[in-house]
């Protein structure tokens, strides 16, 4: 049975405006995506700024109200739960942030930040609480002592540590992470994502992953979601979507990728304008005519694409 | 050869920190040809950015200290006065920066904000410049010119704000454009976009330019000859294929074995033990990538590192590289070595 399973998930946002702020039209920021989660694997959803790949994420951990559509995890659909019986789900997902100097508070300490689920979920004597604390901080790779220190005595990789071990404090299912290292210089990315990889095998974890770096996402993803303006563009795994993508936005989001051979780079960029003219004379097989994704089409057993 | 444009001479940039003077960029020379792309990598940190702003005279004068040489158009200029060097920067060095959302007056139109520098540097009628920045603006690629040159920044995506940045560097025909991280803050698709551009541009122009950037990838698209520093000082020289068939400087190396990069997936990448040292806990005697690089052995780095002439054109800072090794390429050996023993 798959661990997550989002079913036309739809998250708008009135426009308001006019006489009596009337809404007059929406935002449509997720416009019906779906996509299933196996456990044990890791889910990239991959789309550039706008895209809506984050408004989804925070949607599965309560942080966004859905419009319609179903988020059943484990079975049980999420959007529906009310505050206190959500309550016995939020522990089993939890959510690395992008940026670790603002989503740690500058004024805990370390035992306090990742004490916080510990608190609210489990009553724990002082003791065991330390106890648990401790165990995870040397988890994570930082010294004991720097329980009581606080997060700005720590460089950048340290405190998206500190942001993974409370992340991990009530043992979860699924994690998600939402551009985990993208503020981070690439030795330091290198140590987070492969602590992410670690932990993972460790814990048995789900990662659903959300960046818009295809290089990241290609090292640590078994399945791939495309999205675009709200929808998805393709899904497949991961050699299917570098090796095969069908879809013209995929393509070209695949030919962004910076070339790391010196010698082939006006070659790469003869590849962009191939792609860009495919992508304005082909428009039309892959948007309707108002300019929407078509709907996802099965092409083999694992591989989608929107196109009519 | 071609002509230099700019030459860096041991420029060193400290800055004041409780009383003391630290260098953040320590001792660096390097010379910029016409038509050349320059880059210059490395994390964040390493003195890269310092090095820009130093060229630019940008710093806050207070509390910064310069010393050496930035030779340019037969100048240094270090040495100039505020108004002789407002001469020059805006004009002959154009600058690029990182964050186009930032980089803009949110107040002035974008036909206002191209012409600005020309004002202070050119003397032309009104309806000169404005044929001037339409021009620019078609050549940066915005298609409806006429519009974006009465819009604001805020009504532009960010790709389009970031082709305006160019334009108004461009807007005096420098000589040399300074790109600081110009395509950090965008997006992949847009990235390239970007990336192309400055590529046609730099052909049409013959401008030199320097890059800086943490990416390696931009580098392997955009540079000719890439300067890879390491806490305030250059470890390593050589151009673009040369470095990235051929690295020596074990940051280098451990820096391209850390990328994501599309033969490998799901191996490990490499990790950099510890951390960057900060200003003032930075050892300055000796190699300074050694700390990091543990395993190498002490006599293999050299007392006072110096860059050698590995190969032609092709410098590297400190003895280390020729016996470095990645400690996880060896672990067979090892234990090869152990059950023998």
């Amino acid at each position: 049975m798959s661990l997550l399973t989002v079913n036309d998930l739809k998250i708008h946002y009135p426009i308001r405006g006019g006489f009596f702020r009337k809404v007059v039209d929406h935002v449509r920021a997720v416009d019906g995506i779906s996509f299933e989660l196996q456990p044990g694997e890791t889910y990239g959803l991959v789309g550039e700024s706008g895209c809506g790949k984050t408004t989804s994420g925070r949607a599965l951990i309560g942080l966004n109200k859905a419009t319609s559509g179903e988020m059943l995890f484990e079975g049980k659909d999420l959007a529906k739960l009310s505050r206190s019986e959500r309550r016995n789900y939020t522990k089993d997902i939890q959510m690395i942030f992008q940026d670790p100097y603002s989503s740690l508070n500058g004024r805990k300490n370390v035992l306090n930040i990742i004490a916080e689920p510990l608190r609210n979920f489990e009553r724990l004597s002082a003791k065991e609480e330390l106890l648990r604390v401790q165990e995870l901080v040397a988890r994570v790779g930082l010294s004991p002592e720097s329980i009581y220190k606080y997060p700005h005595q720590f460089s950048g990789g340290q405190r998206q540590r500190i942001g993974i071990a409370r992340a991990l404090a009530l043992n979860p299912k699924l994690i998600i992470a939402d551009e985990p290292v993208s503020a981070l210089d690439v030795s330091v990315q290198a140590q987070v994502l492969n602590f992410m990889q670690e932990i993972q095998e460790e814990f048995n974890l789900t990662y659903l992953f959300i960046s818009h770096d295809l290089g990241i996402i290609q090292h640590m993803c078994d399945r791939i979601g495309i999205m675009y303006r709200g929808r998805f563009v393709e899904e497949g795994t991961a050699d299917e979507i570098y090796n095969n993508p069908q879809h013209v936005y995929t393509k070209r989001l695949i030919a962004a990728i910076p070339e790391m051979n010196p010698e082939k780079r006006f070659e790469k960029m003869h590849l962009r304008q191939a792609i860009n003219q495919e992508y304005q004379t082909e428009y039309n097989s892959y948007f309707d005519k108002d300019g929407r994704m078509f709907d996802l089409k099965r092409i083999s057993d694992t591989h989608s694409v929107a196109m009519q | 050869m071609k002509n230099p444009v700019l030459e860096i001479k041991d420029l060193r940039t400290s800055f004041n920190i409780k009383g003391d003077y630290y260098a953040a960029v320590d001792g660096v020379s390097i010379t910029v040809h016409e038509n050349e792309v320059v880059a210059i990598v490395g994390e964040s940190g390493c003195g890269k950015s310092a090095l820009a702003l130093s060229v630019m005279g940008l710093h806050e004068q207070k509390n910064t200290k310069l010393d050496g040489q930035v030779n340019f158009g037969g100048q240094n200029l270090l040495t100039l006065t505020r108004s002789r060097l407002d001469k020059v920067r805006g004009k002959d060095i154009g600058m690029i920066f990182q964050d186009p959302m930032t980089a803009l007056n949110p107040l002035a139109t974008i036909g206002r904000q191209i012409e600005e520098p020309m004002d202070y540097h050119m003397k032309l009628s009104a309806s000169e410049k404005k044929k001037r920045t339409l021009e620019l603006l078609r050549r940066v690629g915005i298609k409806n010119e006429q519009r974006v040159y009465e819009q604001y920044p805020h009504e532009l995506s960010g790709g389009m704000r970031q082709r305006v940045v160019i334009a108004i560097a461009l807007a005096c025909d420098p000589v040399l454009l300074l790109a600081d991280e110009p395509t950090t803050a965008l997006d992949v698709t847009i990235q390239a976009q970007i990336m192309d551009l400055m590529k046609e541009l730099q052909n049409q122009m013959k401008t030199g330019i320097i890059l800086i950037t943490h990416d390696l990838g931009v580098v392997a698209e955009m540079a000719d000859r890439v300067v890879v520093m390491y806490a305030g000082e250059v470890v390593e020289i050589a151009d673009v294929k040369e470095l990235f068939e051929n690295p020596l400087h074990p940051y280098t190396r451990s820096l391209l074995n850390s990328i994501p990069s599309n033969m490998e997936s799901k191996e490990k990448l490499h990790v950099i033990d510890g951390i960057v040292p900060s200003l003032q806990n930075l050892d300055r005697n000796g190699c300074r990538f050694a700390p990091r690089i543990a395993w190498i052995p002490q006599e293999d780095h050299e007392e006072t590192p110096e860059m050698h002439e590995a190969a032609p054109n092709h410098f590297v800072r400190c003895s280390c590289y020729k016996t470095f090794y990645f400690p996880e390429d060896r672990v067979g050996e090892r234990e090869y070595v152990a059950t023998n023993s």
